[in-house]
């Protein structure tokens, strides 16, 4: 019964602390922290699809994408308002994913992350040859206003992607609840037992990707109002990996550790040049010839992931929330 | 003269599970020696074990040093070849290739020359099918494709691992043959594991016959064809 | 659906630039295959390896002034050595795990190459200037690019010195040993491990020769190769993953095909070529996941 407890526990205090922490810095971290909320959205469906049903994915970028467009071409071109286009995004995107999912029934491993890989290298250069979606230099949007007097801008969009967040965290554990969950994680252990127990595969791998789209969707919606403008290079396939990396760092499989991934995703992209700082100055002092590195260089955040993911890879095949499940195994039986 | 191949307690594990709890044994130069026994009782393991492909403690001495951190690739360097189980052929190679893979070792150009003529003087039928991929052959050919490929190494010392398994009476003769050839003319060294305990005590100078991870018995080959307990259990009389 | 004014001067340019730049895709494709044949790794960074080494050669022509071929031999070693590196120092550890880590890993090593490119040299085009001369010249009435030429016979060039490397020497034998049975190879005397990181180092090499054969094409920038490994994915994959053969017919094929269908049929053009190549990708590994060439794989039911 404790361990529940814990858990319960833990949510509240997380909520409390992102209700709080505007009040408490400023715009700029407000906004960071809004990114996180986007790719917390993404990051539940990445885990539903890949983390608990066992289908990987290099394609969670891509939906975005689709999302983002979808909500562009809504609001930028229809008149929709922009909040609204968000659901559509998810839907859009969601139907995507569905689709997909057909051919998708029948790879698996390598051939399904080929697949994926490639179709978040495509979505992109579709989007650059039809006119409708504004070809390479994309479509623009309206800035978004805070339609409450006295709260900025931030401020609001940081609370709406939050509160989208929330939403999605709920229905994600709803959604991996009883016989779906038991299904879904059927699949990922082994496909042909759990054929042999009379699971569908075809009706759930298509509707993890389905549904896994549809987040992506979601979170390319609000990615696209908050970044003012969709592009081709808006999401590249890098942020698909960053995506895939932010899962393997936060610990597959479970919802917090999406949310541990999505800090990751963000701060990396943020403060990777910091992070690199001292182990350049100690280059530079050895004589290597390496320049200094700019929050703004680019390249530099990704070598980081990189560097990360392969450290990850060869020391915590679980990620952090594996060793934090580890951590709330062990209270369980102390507490 | 010192014994070309010297084991001394040499103990072997898959995991938890141990193959070989004290096996001991010597092969001399220019002599045959047999290992039998059951399926099961370590034979092979002995050979994977000398070859460095399985862990082990214990001595290992060969051609004079100590070679239990051996890996393989060094031990073919000194002279040692090992047909392994199921022969180890390159499937998708040539005959041809299989048999010039055997000289990867040998840095003298001229003489691999001489051995690879020699190779199709013992098995003239390697050079009409030459280009055959070696998946095609029939199991005895492969067998003789694979001893073959040994001596192209020119090895000091040559490990058959169950050179019958899955060949017909006559073509296993016919293998045996050639080994006892070999060993004859050339002065070939061998150490051969073998089911067929008849076959191999005709070839053989010596054997020994491995229970269960252990040596049981050993002795020089006439004497085990004597031997109670060994024409009951492995020689069926 | 054929353009109103069809002409075979028009055709046969098209032919021509289809197989050149369908021979980038196959020596990124074969580098693809080699890799798996040796290490059964599909290795997704192969083509940010190629333009981190293509965007060398560029250094070396265009900051220290080399011409082109002296650039283009210094290239291909350190492409070789900086594949049988990245063999022997980041795969090499997690060669014996499962394989997802493995995609994992790969996939790690291809955002540090791509973000190693954009942080060295910055995230901006460059000019790469090529071997031939962009002027074409008239056969017959028709009007070929050098360029184009040049292309295919390099790469031809390339192609067929690998053969001859791996069916006829030492080491490209034992290479060959090596990754169709390991430990047979290692009782032969081969040391598997630097055959594996053999196989990297020529497959990052032939990734350096499509990088610098399409760069005055499509000009040098960080995500230059990715669209071109999308096509070299499915190339490998048609020609069967396992196919030296098979990727260099597929590279082949699909570039042709895909420069005519966008020559030809209004509505794919210049734009919708790569999601056609997409398309190849998925039918292939939905209908025929052995390929053309490949051996039936028997799906374990």
């Amino acid at each position: 019964m404790s361990g529940i407890w814990l858990r319960v526990l833990g949510y509240v205090a997380i909520l409390a602390a992102v209700i709080a922490l505007p009040h408490f810095v400023g715009s700029f971290t407000t906004a960071e922290f809004t990114y996180v909320a986007v790719y917390a959205i993404a990051l539940f469906g990445l885990n539903i699809l890949t983390g608990i049903t066992g289908q990987i994915s290099l394609g969670q970028g891509g939906f975005m994408a689709i999302g983002a467009y979808t909500t562009a071409i809504l609001s930028a071109d229809h008149g929709w308002p922009q909040l609204l286009t968000v659901p559509a995004a998810g839907l859009v995107a969601g139907l995507a994913g569905f689709l997909f999912g057909f051919p998708a029934l029948r790879l698996a491993g390598v051939y399904l992350a080929l697949a994926t890989f490639a179709l978040a290298v495509i979505i992109p250069s579709i989007a650059s040859a039809f006119a409708f979606t504004g070809g390479s230099s994309g479509i623009l949007l309206e800035l978004p206003t805070s339609p409450i007097g006295g709260v900025s801008v931030d401020t609001w969009l940081y609370y709406v992607s939050w509160a989208v967040a929330v939403v999605g965290f709920v229905v994600a554990l709803w959604f991996v609840r009883g016989k779906r969950g038991r299904a879904l994680r059927a699949i990922m252990e082994n496909e042909l037992a759990a054929t042999a127990s009379g699971v569908s595969l075809s009706r759930y791998k298509t509707l993890a990707f389905g549904v896994s789209a549809a987040y992506a969707g979601v979170a390319g919606g609000l990615f696209g109002i908050l970044s003012f403008i969709v592009t081709p290079g808006l999401i590249p396939i890098t942020t698909s990996i960053l995506l895939l990396a932010g899962l393997v760092v936060g610990g597959a499989r479970s919802f917090l550790g999406a949310i541990i991934g999505a800090i990751f995703v963000e701060l990396i992209q943020v403060y990777s040049a910091d992070v690199l700082g001292p182990v350049i100055n100690t280059a530079q002092k050895l004589g290597l010839p390496i320049g200094d590195v700019e929050k703004t260089t680019p390249g530099v955040p990704s070598v980081v992931y990189g560097v990360i993911l392969l450290l990850v890879l060869f020391l915590m095949p679980r990620g952090a929330a594996g060793l934090f499940s580890r951590i709330a195994g062990l209270t369980r039986r102390v507490v | 003269m010192a014994p070309l191949l010297e084991l001394r307690g040499l103990q072997a594990r898959y995991g938890p599970i141990v193959a070989l709890h004290d096996v001991s044994l010597t092969v001399g130069e220019g002599e045959v020696v047999a290992l039998l026994g059951a399926n099961g009782a370590g034979k092979t393991t002995t050979l994977r074990a000398i070859s460095g492909l399985v862990s082990k403690t214990g001595e290992v001495v060969y051609a004079g040093s100590q070679v239990r951190r051996a890996t393989p690739e060094r031990l073919a360097r000194l002279g040692l070849a090992h047909v392994p189980e199921g022969r180890g052929l390159f499937p998708e190679l040539t005959v041809w290739e299989n048999l010039r893979m055997g000289a990867y070792v040998r840095r003298d150009r001229r003489r691999v020359k001489a051995d690879l003529d020699r190779a199709v003087e013992h098995f003239p039928w390697i050079l009409e099918r030459r280009n055959q991929h070696a998946a095609t052959l029939s199991g005895g050919e492969q067998q003789m494709l694979a001893v073959a490929r040994a001596l192209v190494a020119r090895p000091r010392l040559l490990m058959l691992d169950e050179p019958s398994l899955g060949l017909a009476p006559l073509v296993t003769q016919e293998v045996f043959r050639v080994v006892h050839e070999l060993n004859e003319q050339d002065g070939l060294t061998v150490l051969v594991v073998e089911q067929n305990a008849q076959i191999a005590l005709t070839v053989s100078h010596r054997a020994y016959v491995l229970e269960v991870g252990r040596v049981a018995v050993e002795g020089s080959s006439a004497e085990l064809r004597e031997h109670e307990g060994v024409r009951r259990s492995y020689l069926g009389y | 659906m054929l353009p109103l004014a069809f002409t075979w001067s028009d055709f046969f340019q098209q032919v021509v630039f289809g197989l050149a730049i369908g021979a980038v895709y196959a020596s990124l494709a074969l580098a693809i295959v080699l890799i798996y044949r040796t290490t059964h790794v599909v290795n997704f960074a192969q083509g940010e390896m190629a333009t981190f080494t293509t965007y060398i050669a560029c250094t070396l022509t265009a900051n220290h002034g080399w011409s082109f071929w002296p650039a283009f031999f210094a290239t291909i070693v350190i492409a070789f050595l900086l594949g049988a590196a990245t063999e022997r120092v980041i795969i090499r550890p997690f060669e014996r795990g499962d394989p997802l880590t493995l995609i994992l890993v790969t996939i790690a090593l291809f955002v540090i190459f791509n973000g190693l490119v954009q942080w060295i040299w910055g995230p901006e085009q460059k000019f790469f200037q090529g071997a031939f001369s962009p002027k074409p010249f008239t056969i017959g009435g028709v009007s070929i690019a050098h360029q184009d030429i040049g292309v295919i016979g390099v790469t031809l060039a390339t192609v067929v010195v690998l053969w001859l490397f791996f069916r006829f020497t030492k080491l490209g034998l034992a290479m060959r040993a090596a990754a169709i049975a390991p430990i047979a190879s290692r009782l032969m005397g081969v040391r598997v491990g630097w055959m594996y990181a053999a196989g990297w180092g020529f497959a990052a090499s032939l990734g350096a020769v499509s990088g610098m054969m399409v760069a005055p094409i499509i000009f040098l920038n960080p995500s230059m190769m990715q669209s071109v490994l999308v096509y070299a994915f499915a190339a490998a994959v048609l020609g069967g993953i396992e196919s030296p053969v098979g990727a260099v017919v597929g590279g082949l094929l699909l570039g042709l095909g895909t420069t005519l269908l966008g020559a030809y049929v209004s509505w794919i053009g210049v734009d919708l070529q790569l999601p056609v190549a997409f398309t190849v990708l998925i039918l292939v590994l939905l209908i025929r996941p052995a390929g053309l060439l490949g051996r039936h794989v028997v799906r374990r039911v």
